[in-house]
């Protein structure tokens, strides 16, 4: 048992220690560099499958230990709570004794003020009492802490220092509180809107969602927002050609029990709605297609999300008509909105806005296929139960269709029209619980730490005897003065001026040597 | 028009600061010749002055008069090109018509025209001019970067920089960068000094720097004033950040690498507090803090994908 206690001892005091903190701080550090090296899934699922595909020797085992998900994995979370436990029982302890200094008196001046770096002494025809009055005074009066003793006076300043230093280190911690906290209740999830869409912040509306373990669907702030239109206007002239420029989505916002109102959402501007953010994040084309079937019914129509492949949208997407008959038909294809002939590899996009839309597809057919109800990926073709449509030399047939025009499918399946195209917009709706407690506390931490980091914490002490007497037959009793400072913490400078001012308040007159940093200046 | 004065601003100011570092280093070698003076202790440490005698003006060795041109004229040239350097950034704002902090270039620019500002305050004010030869040597290097690698011609920002905070954080982080840089060169110098003043060899260059333990309160002061102004830019960068993309943090190789950047640094602190970490071990982990600036600047601009990518390259 004893020796438990003395092992947990051993532990804490060890765990609590600067050089175990120093130590985890690196470690922590170091710990953080894989993430920003390796693909994460958090933030890239495709980087990581194509990391495993590349590396099919040590993706693996990158994967076990979690170095695809570094800041959720098991041991960088180890690490950062291990450094906070450190930090705490660092913290506790030297915030009572900082308590316990600031209620009580400095503690008082050493006795021989010669042994401190910087001192001087003289002998005064002065009355020690008013020596000592003149010094309290004047040390009062440049803010410092003063304990007087018969025949000595201790001062002490810069007690700020110390503040800022604990008040950074709690701050820390409340921010990782805030941090939990929010990680807790967050949400997170984006929808694509196209124009002329509207958006309803419920879960079954959302493209992609992802919550705390803490988060109720309760807590969507209930608002519909309808995207009318979106600008988008990219650099024409010679640098950073292609590169977007302004963003601009025209939304109207339903919010129960409101009018509805106009917003403009941008980049830099997400809109409040509720508890919850609205950010833009992303956009896209929309081609609006009308789809007939064999029987010559319309089978679909309206605008297909493409989802942009590079830098100037050339953009993949598929246009689903399974109630189509007699056969159901489906397009894949890319739309591409500034085409030109890109050589070899066939139409190319050269251009991010839609100066030259085009849209090309390849078709499939098949029998009707039974309603199961299960999802189905809008964004890619299972081609189950689908053959491609051949021409008459076998041929794959492949539609290239401009705005306004359209295809008619061999053997009388039905036919395509492209009517135009459209914007989609990505929106992200996410809240930040705790995240005033998280700005609060980087703000007082860096507050603090600008104290700790500039307060010159400084003492300084007279001591006073009775000094030889200068003149044999005088009246007023000599006083031998001696003033002397140190400063607590080092890489300052002025000690020798605070010192020589104190002196001169005494009545004494001393050049100090200032050190060699002040010489700098 | 501006753009191109600009760039011929930039690139005139990268050759003077050749120069200047070339005078520089005429300067100290000329200085090798210079008399082996033993470091008196008391130069150290405050001493009481009643006992201390007035400390000899012989402490630096006298200055030939040779060695003192080449570095007057090293600290002139650097003034010129400091001026020019200047105007190349107000020149590139104008032609921007926009704060010039958009890319790699019009930051690089930027922070060294701080920087540069920073050594002539100490050169000029301080006596520091021993930071010359290290500071232009930087300044050549960090000059001659911008204008061949990381040159970009002007043009508009991208939608996500269109917001009050792009100025707030990137002045920040220019401002933390130059004076970390500065920092770091004190903690080399220190580095050197030590080891000539525990060999006993304080001759030449080193005889005429400040002694270790000042390099070392110098190297703490710059990292002291950059430390807060570096936590306040990630502060800043996460507020612009939960405006742009919706969330404060979301571990961006930037990010992760502005954090790692902290953590170093917060190491350094803390080293120089500790007894056993402070002095040599401290002013090593100050260039490498250094060092992951400046991974987190070109590496994780050019290397690595991110919400970052704003080289223009």
């Amino acid at each position: 048992m004893k020796t438990l206690v003395s092992w947990l001892r051993f532990a804490w005091t060890t765990l609590t220690s600067m050089r175990t903190a120093l130590v985890l701080l690196a470690v922590l550090g170091v710990a953080a560099m894989p993430g920003s090296l390796l693909p994460q899934r958090p933030t890239s699922p495709v980087g990581v499958s194509d990391y495993l595909k590349a590396h099919p020797d040590v993706g693996p085992w990158l994967d076990r230990l979690g170095f695809f998900d570094v800041f959720g994995s098991a041991w960088f979370a180890a690490i950062y709570l291990l450094l906070f436990i450190s930090l705490i029982g660092c913290i506790l302890p030297r915030t009572a004794g900082y308590l316990r200094e600031v209620r009580s008196q400095p503690s008082p001046a050493p006795g021989k003020l010669t042994r401190l770096p910087g001192h001087a002494s003289a002998v005064v025809e002065t009355d020690a009492a008013a020596v000592l009055d003149a010094a309290e005074a004047h040390l009062r009066a440049r803010g410092y802490r003063v304990r007087r003793d018969a025949e000595s006076i201790s001062a002490e300043r810069g007690y700020l220092r110390e503040t800022g230093n604990l008040v950074f280190h709690i701050c820390l911690v409340t921010m990782l509180i805030g941090l939990a906290w929010g990680s807790l209740f967050q949400f997170r999830g984006t929808a694509i809107v196209v124009e002329g869409q509207a958006f309803s912040n419920t879960l079954t509306q959302y493209d992609d969602f992802g919550s705390g373990a803490a988060f109720r669907s309760t807590q969507l702030s209930p608002f519909t927002i309808r995207l009318d239109s979106f600008d988008v206007r990219f650099e024409t002239g010679p640098v950073q050609t292609g590169a977007a420029r302004e963003f601009n989505a025209h939304v109207r916002v339903s919010q129960p029990g409101q009018d509805d109102t106009t917003a403009s959402l941008q980049v830099n501007a997400p809109l409040q709605l509720g508890g919850d953010q609205v950010s833009l994040l992303g956009h896209g084309y929309a081609p609006v297609v009308t789809v007939k079937d064999g029987k010559g019914d319309v089978a679909f129509s309206g605008p297909v999300v493409f989802l942009p492949q590079d830098a100037n949208f050339r953009s993949e997407g598929v246009v689903k008509a399974p109630d189509a008959r007699p056969e159901r038909l489906a397009f894949q294809g890319v739309f591409l909105p500034t085409a030109v002939s890109g050589g070899a590899s066939g139409m190319v996009s050269a251009f991010p806005d839609a100066l030259n839309p085009e849209l090309l597809l390849n078709v499939w057919s098949g029998p009707p296929k039974q309603e199961t109800g299960a999802p189905e990926n809008v964004y890619a073709l299972d081609t189950t139960g689908l053959t491609q449509l051949k021409d008459d030399q076998g041929n794959p047939v492949s539609v290239a269709l401009t705005p306004g025009t359209g295809f008619k499918l061999p053997d009388g399946k039905g036919s395509i029209t492209f009517d135009g195209w459209k914007r989609w917009t990505k929106l992200q709706v996410s809240t930040t619980p705790g995240g005033w407690l998280v700005l609060g506390s980087v703000m007082l931490a860096v507050l603090g730490m600008a104290l700790s980091l500039t307060v010159k914490p400084r003492r300084l002490f007279v001591r006073v005897s009775a000094g030889p007497s200068l003149d044999p037959v005088g009246t007023s009793a000599p006083t031998t003065v001696s003033v002397a400072g140190l400063d607590r913490v080092d890489g300052r400078g002025g000690l020798a001026g605070e010192v020589e001012a104190l002196a001169t308040a005494c009545g004494i007159a001393a050049t100090l040597s200032p050190t060699e940093d002040e010489e700098e200046r | 028009m501006s753009a191109y004065y600009s760039s011929l601003a930039m690139v005139t100011s990268a050759v003077l600061y050749l120069l200047a570092m070339t005078l520089h280093a005429a300067e100290w070698a000329s200085a090798r010749t210079a008399v082996t003076v033993a470091e008196p202790e008391l130069a150290t440490v405050g001493a009481g002055a009643s006992q201390r005698p007035a400390p000899p003006a012989s402490e630096r060795p006298a200055r030939s008069p040779r060695t003192e041109a080449f570095g007057r004229a090293g600290l002139a040239i650097t003034m010129i090109a400091a001026a020019t350097h200047v105007a190349g950034v107000v020149l590139r704002g104008i032609a921007a018509e926009r704060a010039p902090w958009g890319n790699m270039y019009e930051f690089i620019t930027t922070s060294l025209a701080i920087a540069v500002i920073v050594y002539l305050v100490l050169a000029l004010k301080f006596g520091m001019r021993w930071l010359g030869l290290p500071v232009t040597l930087l300044l050549t290097i960090g000059q001659g970067l911008a204008v061949t690698v990381f040159y970009v011609a002007v043009s508009d920002l991208m939608p996500a920089l269109h917001s009050v905070w792009f100025v707030i954080h990137i002045i920040a982080a220019a401002t933390a960068g130059a004076a970390f840089n500065i920092g770091a060169i004190a903690a080399i110098l220190y580095l050197v000094r030590t080891r000539a003043e525990a060999r006993g060899d304080v001759r030449g260059y080193l005889a005429r720097i400040p002694s270790a333990e000042t390099l070392d309160r110098v190297s703490y002061r710059f990292h002291a004033f950059a430390f807060p102004l570096w936590t306040f830019t990630i502060a800043a960068g996460a507020i612009w950040a939960q405006y742009a993309w919706g969330r404060f943090w979301g571990w961006d190789p930037k990010e992760t690498w502005s954090l790692v950047t902290w953590i170093i640094y917060a190491v350094y602190l803390h080293a120089r507090a500790t007894a056993g970490w402070k002095g040599r071990r401290a002013a090593v982990v100050a260039i490498i803090g250094l060092a992951s600036f400046w991974f987190n600047f070109i590496g994780i601009n050019l290397l690595v994908s991110g919400l970052h990518s704003y080289a223009g390259i």
